[in-house]
């Protein structure tokens, strides 16, 4: 019987949490276990419909597996605008209170699901679809381990539904971007474990000698964040039925162990995994093979050594011991030169196919996406200098700095990925429309400089506004005449992120119209076909 | 060069790939982090410190539920202005029984390391009920449905046996008088000394002016009112302190 074991084991896991939502001891935890009922339940109603007693037909060895992927692509669009659409919502509650509905949709609960939300749905479906495509081509082998492909897939999707309703219903541990509580954080455990099984076993059973360089951000992104996402998370729960769990630290160590975590969720989430995708998808698309393999080398070994170190910058000036916070200043210093050695050999990748940037927007957009990786990574450096921390620690720079990065370089990258795979997953000649790229690319980008200059203005203000004196040695201003002053910033904020949320929007027009096989009848873009020299009847003529 | 082409082994075994980077990357996490459980002047000595009451408890974790820690933080940084606006800046050890620590990332809204006492219970039952009448340049949301929640805790010595068990020291009697004080301690009515006993300087009374129920807002209010104030800076000796 096909799907034979995994209805039964839904089916007890859905009892399980039946039990669970009738005995909880407290009531998040039960509605929470009631969600978890519907989830399961409804996953075993689409296998029961879709199961056949017929003898299974053998699966080609030699074949990719590129089921998991093609629903990864569609998820990673899926959440992609749910998480960005919830950003938007929660810029417009910081500029119109109002907009506030208690208890579930009050800003401390929506702002962890825009978090989880774009980081985790958006981009780990971004990495983990990219990862199983770019890991079977250079390895020349098929996704190891049958089905585990798709219990990955659908595994962490179950994640992302229950941290995203648990951040509704109150379920938090407030440890930023790690906010899941001890169940669902086990839950993700046994799943990144399957990730990592999945993707070393296809890597075992590759047929190319050497291991591609993406290969090796991919697999240190996952094996790293095995080792944060256990550590960060160790917790004793009040009760096996409740909700409510206390870390397993407290105060000070507690503080560096999750901004231990919380800047290598920077560092290897969204920024190791995503050079992975730089590294296949940009020589693709350009055509062109990586700039330099020893570059590579270096800066993959220095920035994965460095980057771990750097997680006190986010502790400047607490009650952290100065030499830990000076150590992490000093180690993001250094940082700054590997990742502009990632950033040097992603663009340089281009040499000899510069004049793409005119034709191929999808090409621009990973340029784009490039130049904001090194923008942001030169930036986080300098608010590292515990002397520049100072002012931007607590502002809104901090929340710009993490959009240029989050909105430019990772979201970029992702765009630029997903729109090379599409017709190759689903075997389409091209895109639905290279215009509508075009308008993507631009949404985009005017959407992030926006948001970016707004946060540098907004920030640098209130740090400024915080720490002004008169002459007569007083503070100059209350707390709440800064809030006051922040309103302006906060909408136009608020129309940056609108404008790239819009750019989002073409984009899943124009892979749906891809998927569905249709092709925009459409001019080809300026430049990309050569014009025939024009007469020079106009040109001066000195004969 | 001799090593790079060394590192074509490396590029041949996923093992060996991994173990590499899986070893590169605990380094700086066991430099940085394990010292700070064992070197002794991690964590300040000073004197008043004690665990959170019942009700505090309780208050803090609707203050995580509600995410307050993504708008307000609770570390005052050593700063002429920041002293100023909102005292002393704050110790290491006043976070030691943090399960977990709320210091706080972004300061959308003040820092509340010091709010206790600051503002009377009336105040905060009526700011956190509707902010813009108290400050109306505020950007808060609205937490007035606190009002009508009751305590939704059966037996909250579990999590009083919970935080001990991650090195809290609560001992038997905390824990046998859990819910008894947790009640208590929002009841102007109740016998109070054995409470006041175990949570020296602890807050009692009837803190959202409704005594018929004890409330999360009696739970939040309590809380509120106790940050901060547990050290005596009278007696503390900055030198000593400074690591």
């Amino acid at each position: 019987m096909k799907f034979g074991t995994e209805i039964v084991l839904l089916s007890l896991f859905a009892f399980a949490a039946f039990v669970a939502a009738g005995f909880g001891v407290d009531e998040p935890f039960r509605q929470h276990m009631l969600v978890l009922l519907i989830a399961l339940l409804g996953f075993t109603a689409v296998l029961l419909r879709n199961t056949s007693f017929a003898p299974a037909v053998a699966v080609d060895p030699s074949a990719y597996m590129d089921g998991p992927i093609r629903y990864g692509a569609i998820a990673t669009m899926f959440w992609g605008i749910v998480g960005m659409t919830v950003g938007v919502v929660i810029a417009l509650q910081l500029a119109y209170p109002d907009l506030n509905i208690q208890p579930w949709f009050n800003f401390g609960r929506l702002r962890p699901l825009h978090t989880s939300g774009v980081i985790f749905a958006f981009g780990g479906n971004a990495l983990l679809c990219t990862s199983l495509y770019v890991v079977q081509r250079t390895c020349r082998a098929r996704l190891f381990g049958g089905n585990l492909g798709w219990f990955v897939f659908w595994g962490y999707q179950l994640f992302i539904v229950m941290a995203a309703t648990g951040y509704l219903l109150g379920i938090t541990e407030s440890r930023e971007y790690a906010e899941p509580e001890w169940y669902v954080d086990i839950w993700l455990t046994i799943v990144w474990v399957a990730y990592l099984i999945l993707f070393l076993g296809t890597i075992l059973k590759r047929k190319e000698p050497h291991i591609y360089v993406a290969n090796w951000f991919y697999l240190s992104f996952i094996v790293t964040i095995a080792m944060l996402h256990v550590i960060n998370n160790l917790s004793m729960p009040a009760s096996f039925l409740g909700s409510k769990s206390y870390s397993a630290f407290s105060g000070v160590q507690d503080a560096l162990t999750q901004w231990w975590y919380g800047h290598n969720a920077v560092g290897f989430f969204l920024t190791a995994g995503f050079l992975g995708m730089m590294y296949y998808f940009v020589p693709k698309q350009a055509n062109r093979p990586v700039y330099s393999y020893r570059l590579s080398i270096i800066h993959f070994w220095a920035l994965i050594f460095l980057y771990i170190w750097a997680g006190p910058h986010h502790l400047h000036y607490t009650a952290l011991p100065d030499w830990a916070q000076t150590l992490g200043m000093a180690f993001s210093i250094m940082l700054w030169m590997p990742s502009w050695g990632g950033m040097i050999n992603g663009l340089m990748t281009l040499s000899g196919a510069w004049d793409k940037l005119r034709t191929d927007p999808i090409i621009r957009m990973m340029v784009m996406a490039i130049a904001f990786y090194g923008m942001s990574t030169f930036e986080g450096p300098m608010m590292s200098i515990k002397t520049v921390n100072s002012l931007s620690h607590y502002t809104d720079w901090t929340i710009g700095h993490v959009h240029s990065g989050a909105l430019g370089w990772v979201g970029m990258i992702s765009f630029g990925a997903i729109y090379y795979m599409v017709p190759k997953l689903w075997n389409r000649e091209r895109l639905y429309s290279l215009r509508l790229v075009t308008w993507h690319f631009w949404l985009a980008t005017l959407g992030i400089v926006v948001y970016a200059a707004v946060m540098w203005v907004s920030g640098i203000m209130q740090g400024l506004m915080w720490r002004e004196y008169d002459e007569q040695g007083f503070l100059v201003y209350s707390f709440a005449e800064t809030v006051a002053a922040m309103h302006p910033y906060y909408v136009m904020r608020a129309i940056g992120g609108a404008m790239y949320l819009s750019g989002a929007l073409i984009m899943a027009w124009n892979i749906t119209m891809t998927i569905l096989g249709y092709q925009r009848e459409e001019d080809p873009m300026p430049g990309s076909v050569p014009a025939f020299q024009p007469k020079r009847s106009g040109a001066r003529n000195w004969a | 060069m001799g090593l790079m082409d060394k590192h074509a082994i490396i590029e041949k075994n996923a093992s060996l790939l991994l173990v590499g980077s899986l070893l590169v990357v605990t380094v700086g996490g066991i430099v940085e982090i394990a010292p700070l459980f064992y070197l002794d002047n991690t964590i300040e000595k000073v004197e008043g410190m004690r665990p959170y009451s019942p009700l505090e408890l309780v208050g803090r974790n609707i203050y995580v539920r509600e995410g307050c820690y993504l708008c307000h933080s609770q570390m005052i940084r050593p700063f002429r202005d920041e002293v100023e606006r909102y005292g002393h800046y704050s110790l290491a050890a006043e976070s030691m029984y943090d399960h977990p620590f709320q210091w706080g990332s972004k300061r959308t809204g003040p820092d509340l390391a010091r709010v206790g006492d600051r503002y009377s219970n009336v105040w905060h039952v009526e700011h956190l009920t509707d902010p813009r009448s108290v400050v109306p340049e505020s950007i808060m949301p609205s937490y007035a449905f606190l009002k009508d929640a009751s305590i939704d805790v059966k037996d909250f010595s579990t999590h009083l046996v919970a935080n001990r068990r991650v090195g809290v020291p609560y001992n038997d009697d905390m824990i046998a008088h859990a819910n008894v004080d947790l009640m208590a301690q929002a009841d102007p009515s109740a016998d109070t000394s054995g409470l006041e006993a175990r949570y020296p300087k602890a807050k009692i009374g009837d803190f959202d002016g409704n005594p018929q129920q004890v409330t999360e807002m009696d739970a939040l209010v309590a809380y509120l009112q106790m940050l901060g104030t547990l050290v005596d800076f009278k007696n503390y000796d900055e030198a000593t302190g400074y690591r």
